[in-house]
């Protein structure tokens, strides 16, 4: 019986576990209470992949209510990928979250964290699985509104104005989205996504759908952090607590990435409607200038962590590259990637986290000779690395080995060698990390560190692990990523 | 134990011996027991794999596939056999005189410079081992990394500059150029396995022969053909011993290998000759091999020169690839492990100079000969059989690639070759001369002890101040082997004579 209500319990949760953590305000039993929500929601997706891979599609009715009426809950191949890969991240996360949040926070400030920590989670799992548009609308604003204060709680007071620029650019996109939605509603009087997808078509050529088109592509292009509307996100990942940033690097521009897909290639008509439009040369031009802008602005950054996160913004940019070739190869490079890229950056910036932890600084002159006195993190952040570089046998390979197979399906050659080229960049900006940390004499305050605890070096290590063992056995990435590929080709909702 | 144990074998012993290298760092002399233990049991494991390549069996370890087009799988022939052997059996030699040279310079971080070795070792072996393109690439851009803490491993702004280069150059060539090449093969032969005959015969025309192998030849950067040589004389900042093993055997034979394998497996003599798409690469591997001799000539720096010496023996190698006779193919073969021995033997002298007098310019070197003759006898023997004199092992190989290109009608070569010859005995000999014929320079004596200026050129120093003997046995032990090799080179065709049967 439980096993039928999976689709809801999967939202539900996490949200009835972050008042918990609140009421309690207990540090520790709040840490507690999020590992249990979030392992727990890790396993329902994954009993839902293979629920999706024997009986296909699910529909599930919110409280009974038969959809269109009521808000349907929808599963298919695609979003519980997505769902796979957000509770994933999320469960390797909260573990190494203990130690950093328990030696700054009182109780009270803990409990706050985790749940807000929570929220995010309920809402990035909500904004995924949900068949709904509006419900789309309101799980997004949930994620958003506790992200940033999960920002705004970092260590560094400049937290509070990224965490406020991102509210403004955020509540802008969330804004437009919500426009983009109410225009759909206008034109076909319903806001069920399945319902949406049968009716668009017959109106498409409509003036106002075509706005609600452009609402939508702004406001969740704002969203998933694509160049040029990527603005809000350095500072974001920069000053946020690690466990934010590596939280939000992983899986909220990928749920946004999700979100994209979903409403472009289903609910518009598929690839066909699509390709009509100018998106895919506009997608794929950003995506190019981002894979090259974005990485030469990392290799001139000073602190650390927001080299990585501009590392960010060119890594989506290979992921949106994939979508704007319109071809299963395409999405199935760009799901990959997805997958891949949440690991690889979430594992950084846990590694970047367990550093702030002994040193409270992530200034790459701090880092000096760290590779000596945390040689276990500093290895992780190199395999990581070669990882984003798309070495043979990391993850990051076989992202960009789909991706250029599917460059040269559709006969981009010029684009293999931007792809290769870009991958260069990238090389420049793990590369002067690594020098510093281990070819320079160690500072005074680095010489007297020592090697982050377990319960951080743990879960960070299993995301390292996971990027070598996709890097070498991708039935599971590779596989399933095909499948959704596939099944957005079809445009069948 | 199957072969296919022993594979497994070849790639865990170095790993797990990179393993315990760095848990008995603290206490050096186990580690160092740790090393030569290891390196002792891989090229024994490695000799169990002989007999059954010999009697022509292709030992091979079913891998694993990795997604579409791309397997991780190994398959040992007889060109990957030799070079395993090399790479394993040189790697005991050298680990003795790591452990002379880097006690003897009290150089720092030493765990770290075992356990990269180690690893490196372990990627050569899976390079050697590969069954396709894949593979080996993966195994490739392994050496890369694994080897560059050890060119940066003096950590000083030259040291740190050098593995600069080194790293952008190896990783950029393999990103631009291997990567392209390895699927545009793929989408031309729909496999990347490496096949006697090639996969790409009928597959390609002309053009695009000679666009692919353009691709592969300057893709495989650590081939040293020029002009992507540069990162080879910048990595000469490492230790000697790396130096030594790495880049005269380990590191730049990979290059060399890699490039003989696409030749022989991916394109197919037969191919190229028919096509005549490897005719410009006959006439840069020339080039280079010149072009490298003249600069190595005018280099003072020893390492220097020597790391010159091997652009241009390397050249050698990928002219026999591009030659593609069978002959120029065998040469080419056996080159690798004739240079192997003879180069290896320089570099080791070249430490024992260091370790002993802090010396590294060849003008310094008047007279050493006295006072360090073993070295410098097998310096000459070195130097001998890389020129390619008789009753040394180097002989055998340039004939064979000059005539092979005799064969190929490619007769320039053989005064090309020639010409190279005497240059090698230009920037060689003088060295020797210096060291047994010039008195030693004034108030110079090799730091011998304090005497100091008033010793007189006719009082030279005659007592023998060679470098620590775990640096002196390696050295001798290889130059002898270089004589050895010049009695053996039916074994070696018997072992090479595999590599081209084409199962019909």
């Amino acid at each position: 019986m439980l096993a039928a209500h999976l689709p809801a319990l999967q939202v539900v949760i996490p949200l009835m576990a972050a008042p918990l953590c609140a009421i309690f305000r207990r540090g520790y039993l709040g840490w507690l209470i999020a590992v249990a929500a979030n392992w727990f929601a890790f396993a329902a997706a994954i009993l839902l992949v293979f629920r999706v891979l024997e009986e296909g599609t699910i529909s599930y009715a919110m409280g009974g209510w038969v959809p269109p009426i009521g808000i349907e809950y929808r599963v298919d191949i695609i979003n519980v990928f997505v769902l796979l890969v957000v509770t994933g991240v999320g469960s390797v996360i909260i573990p190494f979250a203990r130690a950093g949040t328990a030696a700054r926070f009182n109780n009270t400030d803990q409990a706050w964290f985790y749940t807000m920590y929570l929220l995010a989670l309920t809402g990035l799992l909500g904004v995924t699985i949900t068949g709904d548009a509006f419900n789309i609308f309101v799980f997004l604003e949930i994620s958003s509104l506790a992200s940033y204060v999960m920002i705004a709680m970092g260590r560094d007071r400049r937290a509070l104005t990224a965490a406020y620029q991102y509210l403004i650019m955020g509540t802008i996109g969330a804004t437009f989205i919500v426009l983009g939605v109410g225009m759909l509603w206008a034109m076909t009087g319903t806001l069920n996504l399945a319902d949406l997808a049968e009716r668009i078509p017959e109106v498409s050529d409509t003036r106002p759908v075509l706005v609600a088109l452009a609402f939508l592509t702004v406001g969740i292009s704002l969203k998933l952090a694509l160049f040029p509307l990527h603005l809000w996100l350095p500072n974001a990942y920069a000053y946020a607590p690690a466990v934010a940033s590596a939280f939000l690097a992983g899986t909220a521009t990928k749920v946004a990435i999700y979100l994209f897909v979903r409403i472009f290639y289903t609910v518009f008509g598929g690839s066909g409607f699509f390709s009509t439009t100018p998106l895919p040369e506009m997608f794929l031009v950003l995506s190019v200038v981002a894979m090259f802008a974005a990485s030469v602005v990392a290799v001139f950054q000073d602190d650390v962590k927001r080299m990585f996160a501009y590392s960010s913004v060119a890594q989506i940019g290979f992921i949106t590259l994939g979508i704007s070739f319109v071809t299963e190869a395409g999405l199935t490079a760009a799901m990959v990637h997805l997958f891949n890229h949440a690991i690889m950056k979430a594992g950084i910036f846990l590694m970047l986290g367990a550093i702030m932890f002994r040193l409270a600084s992530v200034q790459i002159d701090d880092l000096a000779g760290i590779g000596r006195k945390m040689p276990i993190t500093m290895a992780g952040i190199v395999i990581l690395g070669l990882g984003l570089l798309g070495v043979p046998g990391t993850s990051g390979f076989i992202s960009k080995w789909w991706l250029v197979l599917a460059a040269l399906e559709n006969g981009h050659w010029w684009l293999v060698a931007l792809i290769v080229l870009a991958s260069l960049v990238t090389m420049l900006y793990v590369g002067r990390v690594v020098e510093v940390a281990y070819f320079r004499e160690p500072s005074a305050k680095v010489a007297v560190m020592r090697e982050a605890p377990a319960s951080m070096l743990i879960p960070a290590y299993v995301l390292v692990l996971a990027t070598i063992y996709f890097g070498l056995e991708t039935n599971w990435s590779v596989g399933l990523a095909e499948q959704a590929a596939a099944k957005l080709m079809s445009a069948v909702y | 134990m199957t072969p296919s144990d022993h594979i497994l074998l070849a790639l865990l012993i170095p790993s797990i011996g990179a393993v315990l290298i760095a848990l008995t760092g603290q206490q050096r002399n186990l580690r160092e027991t740790v090393t030569l233990v290891t390196a002792i049991l891989l090229f024994a494991n490695v000799l169990q794999i002989l007999p059954e390549v010999l009697a022509g069996g292709r030992p091979a370890l079913a891998g694993f596939p990795v997604t579409f087009g791309l397997e991780v799988a190994f398959r040992i022939e007889p060109l990957g056999m030799l070079f395993g052997l090399i790479a394993s059996g040189l790697w005991i030699v050298n680990s003795f005189y790591s452990i002379g040279y880097m006690r003897g310079n009290k150089e720092p971080r030493q765990t770290q410079f075992y356990v990269a070795f180690a690893v490196a070792i372990a990627a050569a072996l899976g390079i050697a081992f590969s069954a396709n393109l894949f593979t080996l690439f993966i195994f490739y851009e392994l050496l890369t990394l694994s080897t560059y803490p050890l060119v940066a491993h003096h950590g000083d702004a030259k040291a740190r500059q050098g593995g600069r280069v080194y790293l952008l150059i190896l990783l950029t060539t393999s990103i631009v150029f291997l990567i392209p090449a390895i699927l545009w093969t793929l989408s031309l032969a729909g496999t990347l396995d490496f096949t006697p005959g090639g996969i790409l015969a009928g597959r390609a025309d002309a053009l695009t022969t000679g666009l692919l192998l353009a691709l592969f030849a300057f893709g495989v950067g650590k081939a040293a053909l020029m002009p992507v040589h540069k990162w080879l004389p910048n990595a000469m900042v490492a230790p000697t011993p790396v130096s030594a093993l790495l880049h005269a055997v380990a590191v730049v034979k990979a290059g060399v290998f890699t490039v003989l394998k696409v030749s022989i497996y991916i394109f197919g003599p037969e191919h190229l000759q028919e096509t005549g798409a490897s005719e410009w690469l006959v006439y840069l591997a020339t080039f280079s091999l010149l072009a490298a001799s003249l600069i190595a000539v005018s280099k003072d720096n020893l390492k220097a020169r020597l790391a010159y010496s091997t652009v241009s023996q390397l050249a050698y190698i990928v002219l026999g690839a591009a030659i593609a006779t069978p002959l120029a193919l065998l040469g080419a073969a056996m080159h690798i492990l004739m240079h192997a021995f003879g180069k290896i033997t320089l570099f080791f002298v070249a430490g024992a100079i260091h370790t002993a007098t802090h010396k590294t310019e060849i003008s310094q070197l008047n007279g050493i000969g006295r006072v360090m003759p073993f070295t410098m006898a097998a310096f000459f023997i070195g130097a001998l059989s890389i020129i390619g004199v008789p009753i040394l092992g180097g002989v055998w190989s340039k004939l064979y690639i000059a005539l092979g290109g005799l064969s190929g009608g490619y007769g320039f070569v053989v005064p090309a070759l020639m010409i190279s010859s005497l240059l090698n005995v230009a920037y060689l000999m003088p060295i020797v001369v210096r060291a047994f014929f010039r008195a030693p320079d004034l108030a110079d004596d090799h730091g011998y002890g304090a005497t100091g200026s008033d010793v007189m050129p006719d009082e030279q120093p005659s007592r023998i101040a060679e470098a620590p003997w775990f640096c002196v046995v390696p050295l001798c032990f290889t130059a002898v082997a270089c004589i050895v090799l010049f009695f053996l080179p039916d074994a070696i065709e018997m072992l090479l004579s595999g590599m081209l049967e084409v199962p019909r």
